[in-house]
This record gives structure tokens, C-alpha cells and sequence, in this order.
């Protein structure tokens, strides 16, 4: 460490990372986490806004059975877009490498993860491949949805390669974050910074990057077989040139199903910090929650199989998977459980980032027990394919994920931008989108049971009135968007200064100021204590500022 | 850096060369994680079609020459040797001076990489010439089990892979090699010659597993 001293502190670089340089290259040659974190930002800020669109104009479709405004082909390729826009866009960038760009270093005490240009080559291969993905809307479009199922994605016409091969780039920008942050984690910790001082954020975004560098390899392969296969007709998913279609979707999900959990674990993580914090109380199991982490990334690469219990696979398969399938909600349950425990007889305080964890609590545990339902074999049978999955997985991605997102959108906002938003209409949003989400998806639950299946075009007219409640759910969902992002955006302009820790929150983060400087830290910090040692009521807080102090 | 030589050079974010240096090798061994599992993908397309149809994959493996499969095992173990022996003078060597062991090492690791596409590009001729291609494009007759463009559309896509990791492989040595007659390292400071290496010796690994499986276990 004696060299440590050579490297003195360039004055020119303790300005805020915002105002460190100007311009459109001042950015997009950045080598700051920081800055590469705000760019990602945005940039899965725009593809959600993009999905969104598409969602909205699917449930205006479905208003009424039949065609309203679009034929079928169109409604295909706009679900294809709807999955593959929120999907790889937007949901599995979203948390990592926007938030854990600009958080992870700052949590660790570090200057930077541990190899900037990598980092920025990420974020420019995830350029790349938005670019592609959405150019495949003019090359023909796709309508295989996001899974690309072999054979139809090897028989119909349509830019399936485009697209495939954007999944594919996006994928090493997904593997080359996940390294980043690995290396980063066992390299550059402050000192004092052990495993198990490191915030529940870090713990979740470890568990998820190496879900990334392990699953991630396959989803190329499989979709450079899928290539091969349309361009050379290799046959290996075809039956008619002595391949398997079910060995596709094995590849497929062998990946897709590790790949929902690097979807939904940074957003466990963000809930796991927040919730601590606005309860002013030491996370309750922290252990646990770390450990059960990494036990969701280890059992998550065995459960691929509940995808195809209707798919031809062995009898005896599916019961191992299904059995599985069983074992992974434990270690979700054994977090919603700490959770739970953590605000008992904590001193809650309802701010915009607590608004938005409470309503992930409620949503994702209704999103992980219907899970259950499809695990168990015999009632899949009766639910496979209906609206029951699509509910489903949007109570775990959207109700999960995308709601613990703008939990931390708003929890880290002024350490990012260094300005404080409206409070009052940040929590309306939060309530306004629980309803909406709630009215749109509750009814798919219902919807599914009956025997709507999903992806279709048309539906009898038994469907129609829980159709149009859901569609006028998802316009509700859009209002509680919109004020949201009016109100976000409205904070630069207010300019109303965040001061260096508003929640009073104890991770490194906070100890530095909003927004941080470029070098995030004068004096790397020697870590003490563990990252939610709250001062417990009737001592003096040691060190911890702010309005809850 | 205007003295010429700097002890012990690291990026501003590292507290230490050290630390740079480790975490340069984890990197560098995940990324060698992701490369297994990418081909892993490959290797299950192999075991479902050796599975599926055994006789078939029997007589058409008898279609690949083993003898200059063999040859170019020699090639790549010789080049992994010749690998290790650069990133050894790497250590031994003195900070600013170009050392001429390390840089013949690398030399004769980036040229035995060349024979290996070399004797690749003669098999690879000799089967499109013979119809072997893969998929629709699968036009030979000499195998008379059904579903034989399976085998070969594999036999492509991982020796193809390969081979790509070949060339890249050959690009970033060669960055090394530049650096090297540049002498920029040395005992204290070696990173690109050692995580070079580290892919390097994959290249090498993939491909031993990829002859006996292809060439001999038919």
C-alpha cells in the first residue's frame, strides 16, 4: 500500500462526476461508472417507455374479440417486440447496469470497477444491440414472440436473424457487466469491507452476475444454432432434417430461466436495502438474505424444465423439475420473510421509495405463490400457455422487477442527480400504478383459469368484459407512468439541492456527497460496521445525518 | 511516466499492481468460464446426435482425416508450450529491456497457430470440394446412413467456432508480441502475457477435446 501516496489526487477531478466534462463525448467516451450508469439509465428508461407503447396499444387490441385497429400478423409482431424490448432492453440492464454501474462501486468504497473500458465497451455493445433489435421492425418485423420457439422461428418469414442476432449481441454486453461486477466485488473492496459487511444490494448483484457469466454463453450458442439453422438448415432443431425442436427449448430456457431471476434478484436487492432504511432498523436475517441469494442462483439453473412439462419431455423429468421448481421459492420466501420481519417494530416511514418496496412486497409475493401453481404438474396442464402465465410472470417481472427498479430510481435519485423530486406526487404515482397493475393482471389470473390462451389474437366473447377491465387497467398503469416521470423530470428543474444522505441511511453511498465527485471518494473509506447499523433508539446516532436522525 | 521505466504500474482505480494484476486474472478466467459454456452449447448438440444416431456418426467420422486431426493436436499442445515459456521469460525479465526469448516464444506460438488454420484450410477445402457442407448445402454420397449433414453441420459450427478463437487468438498475441518488442514487460508487470496465455491455453483445451470427439470417438 506504500504507493499508495504516488497516486495524489488530481485537483481537476473533485468536481461533482455531472459537471466533469462537457458535451455528447464527455459522455459516450466515459470511463466513470457513474457516467456509464446515468447513460444506462437513460437508456432502459427510453426502451421501457418503448415497451410500454406496446403494451398499451396490445390491450387496446384486445378490447373486444376480433380486429379493432390491427390485423393479426401485426399483433404477433408487436407481442414479439412488447417481450423482446422489455425483456432484453430493458428489464435485465435495468437494475445491473444502470443502477449497480452507479451504486456498486460507490457501496464497496471503491474508485471505479475494476476495468472501466470494459465497462463502456458494454455499454456500447448494448447500443449496438438496441439499435438492431429495434432496426428489425423495418426489416420485416418478428412475430416468433421473445422465446423464438423452433420451428416456427425457423420456418416464418421476418427479420428473425436480425433480431436473434441482437439477442446475441446484447448478450456479451449482459456477460461483460456480470464479469465487471464479479472481479469488482472480490477486487476492490475497501479495506475493513468484508463479505459479510458488504450492503444486501451487492450480495443480490453478485448472485446475478454470476447467473449472467454462466447462463448468458448459452443463450448465444443457442441462438447461433437458431441462425445456422435458417441459414443452413443444420437441422439440429428440425425433426424433418433429424434434429429436436425440444432440444431448442431446452437451450432456450436453460438460459431463460436463470435469466428471470438475474431479472427479479437486484430488484430483491434494491428492496433489501430500502426496506432497512425506512424502517430505521438493522435488516432482520441478513445472513439469510445473503445466503438465499446465492442459493436462488444455484437452484435457478435446475428448474429449466417446468418450461416444457407439455412439451413431450419425460414423465419422470418433469417430476424432478416440478420437485425443483418447489425448492426455488424457498429462498424467495425466506427473504419476503425477513423483510417482513425487519419492519416489525421498526419506525416506518411511508417516503416514495418505501411506497414503491411495500407494493413490491404485496405484488411479487402473489407473483411467486402463482408460480407454485405452475410448478405443481397436474395443475400446469390445466394453466399452461393461458393468461395464468402471462399474469404470472407480470406479478414477479413487472409487479417484482419493475417496481423495485423505481423503488431505487427514487431511493438513489439524489445521490445520482443531486436533486430532490416532489414527494407528494412520487407516492401518488406509486399508488396509482399498484391499482392500475392490479386491475390489469388480477383479471389475466381469472382470465387464465378460464381458458383464455395467451398470445391470441382473437377470444370468445365470454372473455370480453375481464378483457376490456384489464385493458382499462393498463391505461391506469400509464397515468401512475406518466406522473411519475413528469414529477421525476420536474426535480432538474426545481433544483431543489439533495444533501448527502436524505434518508439516513448508513451504506457508503450516502457518506459522500449528491452527486458524488468523479474519483467518488477523497479518502478511500476504512469500513468499521456493518452496512445497516442503525443507532438503536436513546443513544446518541453515531455519524448518521439527515431528517430521520 | 516520462522516466521511462515506472516501477509497478497500475490504473488510478487500483490501490495496488497487485490487486490490478489478480484481478486482471479473475477476469480473464470468467471470461474462460463463458467461452466453456458457449461451446458446452455444441457439445450438447454432439452428445443428442451421437445418442440419436450412432451408426450414422460413426461412418461419417471415418470422413475426417485423424491424421492431420493429429497433426494439428501437435501444433496447439506445441504452441500452448511455447506459451508458457513466454510468459516465464516474461518474469524473468529486467524492467525497459525487450527480451528476445519472450518475443521468440510468442513468435513461434502466433506461427504454430498459423499451421494449425493452414492444415485447417486443407481439411475444410477437401470437404467442400467432396459435398461434405453442412445442412441443405450437404451434397456427399459416401455415407450411406441417413441424417449424415447432421454430423457434419456440427463438425463445422465447432471446429468453425474454433477456429474463430484461433484468429482472435492470433490478434491478441500479436498485440502482446508488439508490446513485447516495445519491452514493456517485465517481472513486475507481465498481465497481458499471462491472461493472453490463459486464453491461449483454452484455444488449446477446447480443441483436445474437440479431436478425439470428432476424429476418434465416432
Amino acid at each position: 500500500m506504500n504507493d499508495h501516496a504516488a497516486h495524489a489526487h488530481d485537483d481537476a477531478h473533485d468536481v461533482p462526476f455531472l459537471e466533469d466534462g462537457k458535451g455528447w463525448k464527455s459522455w459516450l467516451f466515459t470511463l466513470d461508472h457513474k457516467r456509464i450508469g446515468v447513460m444506462y439509465l437513460w437508456s432502459v428508461l427510453i426502451a421501457f417507455a418503448a415497451g410500454g407503447v406496446f403494451a398499451l396499444l396490445l390491450r387496446l387490441e384486445l378490447m373486444a374479440p376480433g380486429k379493432q385497429y390491427i390485423e393479426a400478423d401485426t399483433y404477433n409482431r408487436f407481442f414479439t417486440l412488447h417481450g423482446a424490448i422489455m425483456v432484453f432492453l430493458f428489464i435485465i440492464p435495468a437494475i445491473p447496469s444502470a443502477m449497480g454501474n452507479f451504486v456498486l462501486p460507490l457501496m464497496l468504497g471503491a474508485k471505479d470497477v475494476a476495468f472501466p473500458r470494459l465497462n463502456l465497451l458494454s455499454f456500447w455493445i448494448y447500443g449496438v444491440g438496441s439499435i438492431m433489435a429495434l432496426s428489425s421492425i423495418v426489416f420485416g418485423g418478428v412475430e416468433t414472440g421473445w422465446t423464438f420457439y423452433t420451428p416456427y422461428s425457423t420456418n416464418t418469414s421476418g427479420a428473425v436473424v436480425m433480431m436473434t442476432l441482437s439477442v446475441f449481441v446484447l448478450g456479451f454486453s449482459s456477460i461483460l457487466t456480470g464479469l465487471n461486477f464479479i472481479v469488482t466485488i472480490h477486487k476492490m473492496r475497501a479495506p475493513g469491507m468484508s463479505f459479510f459487511r458488504m450492503p444486501l444490494f451487492v450480495w443480490a448483484t453478485y448472485a446475478t452476475s454470476i447467473l449472467q457469466v454462466m447462463a448468458t454463453p448459452v443463450l448465444g450458442i443457442t441462438l447461433l444454432l437458431l441462425v445456422a439453422e435458417r441459414t443452413l438448415g443444420i437441422g439440429i432443431f428440425d425433426p424433418a432434417l433429424g434434429g429436436d425442436p425440444v432440444l431448442y427449448q431446452h437451450f432456450f430456457w436453460f438460459y431463460s430461466h436463470p435469466a428471470v431471476y438475474i431479472m427479479i434478484l437486484p430488484g430483491m436487492g434494491v428492496i433489501s436495502e430500502i426496506i432497512t432504511v425506512f424502517s430505521r432498523k438493522t435488516i432482520f436475517g441478513y445472513r439469510a438474505i445473503a445466503y438465499s441469494s446465492l442459493g436462488i442462483a444455484i437452484i435457478s439453473f435446475l428448474v429449466w424444465g417446468h418450461h416444457m412439462f407439455l412439451s413431450g419431455q419425460s414423465a419422470y423429468a418433469g417430476m424432478v423439475f416440478s420437485f425443483l421448481t418447489f425448492l426455488v421459492a424457498i429462498p424467495s420466501a425466506i427473504k419476503v420473510f425477513n423483510w417482513t420481519a425487519t419492519l416489525y417494530k421498526g419506525s416506518i416511514s411511508f417516503d416514495a421509495p418505501m411506497m414503491w418496496t411495500l407494493s413490491f412486497m404485496v405484488l411479487f409475493t402473489i407473483g411467486g405463490l402463482t408460480g407454485l401453481f405452475l410448478g405443481a404438474l397436474g395443475v400446469d396442464v390445466h394453466l399452461h400457455d393461458t393468461y395464468f402465465v402471462v399474469a404470472h410472470f407480470h406479478y414477479v417481472m413487472m409487479g417484482g422487477t419493475v417496481i423495485a427498479f423505481y423503488a431505487g430510481l427514487h431511493y438513489w435519485w439524489p445521490k445520482m442527480f443531486g436533486v430532490m423530486y416532489r414527494e407528494g406526487p412520487a407516492k401518488f404515482s406509486a399508488i396509482i400504478v399498484f391499482i392500475g397493475f392490479n386491475a390489469t393482471f388480477f383479471t389475466q389470473f381469472v382470465l387464465g383459469t378460464r381458458g383464455m390462451p395467451r398470445r391470441y389474437y382473437n377470444y370468445l366473447d365470454q372473455y370480453q368484459p375481464l378483457h376490456q377491465f384489464s385493458t382499462f387497467g393498463s391505461w391506469i398503469i400509464g397515468l401512475g407512468f406518466i406522473v411519475m416521470t413528469v414529477n421525476l423530470l420536474a426535480s432538474f428543474k426545481q433544483k431543489v439541492k439533495a444533501p448527502a444522505n436524505p434518508w439516513g441511511a448508513r451504506t457508503l453511498e450516502w457518506s459522500i456527497p449528491s452527486p458524488p465527485i468523479t474519483h467518488n471518494f477523497h479518502k478511500t473509506p476504512v469500513v468499521t460496521e456493518g452496512p445497516y447499523d442503525f443507532p438503536v433508539e436513546g443513544q446518541a446516532a453515531s455519524g448518521a445525518e439527515g431528517k430521520h436522525a | 511516466m516520462n522516466t521511462g521505466i515506472v516501477r509497478r504500474q497500475h490504473a488510478h482505480h487500483f490501490a495496488t499492481a497487485d490487486q490490478e494484476f489478480s484481478a486482471s486474472k479473475l477476469g480473464m478466467w470468467l471470461f474462460l468460464v463463458t467461452e466453456v459454456l458457449l461451446f458446452g452449447g455444441l457439445f450438447v448438440g454432439y452428445a443428442y446426435g451421437k445418442s440419436v444416431y450412432p451408426e450414422m456418426w460413426h461412418e461419417a467420422s471415418k470422413h475426417l482425416d485423424w491424421k492431420l486431426g493429429a497433426l494439428n493436436t501437435l501444433f496447439l499442445i506445441t504452441s500452448s508450450f511455447t506459451m508458457v515459456m513466454a510468459v516465464n521469460a516474461a518474469q524473468r525479465n529486467k524492467a525497459g529491456e525487450m527480451n528476445g526469448k519472450m518475443v521468440g516464444y510468442l513468435i513461434a506460438t502466433i506461427a504454430l497457430a498459423g499451421c494449425f488454420l493452414v492444415v485447417k484450410y486443407f481439411e475444410y477445402s477437401h470437404k467442400f470440394h467432396d459435398g461434405m457442407l453442412p445442412g441443405i448445402y450437404y451434397t456427399y454420397s459416401g455415407v450411406q446412413n441417413a441424417n449424415a449433414h447432421y454430423f457434419f453441420g456440427l463438425y463445422f459450427l465447432m471446429t468453425g467456432l474454433h477456429g474463430f478463437h484461433v484468429v482472435v487468438g492470433m490478434i491478441l498475441l500479436g498485440w502482446v508480441l508488439v508490446r513485447a518488442t516495445k519491452g514493456h514487460f517485465y517481472s513486475e508487470y507481465y498481465t497481458p502475457v499471462e491472461v493472453g496465455g490463459l486464453y491461449w491455453h483454452l484455444v488449446d483445451l477446447i480443441w483436445i477435446y474437440l479431436f478425439p470427439l470428432l476424429y476418434l470417438v465416432g
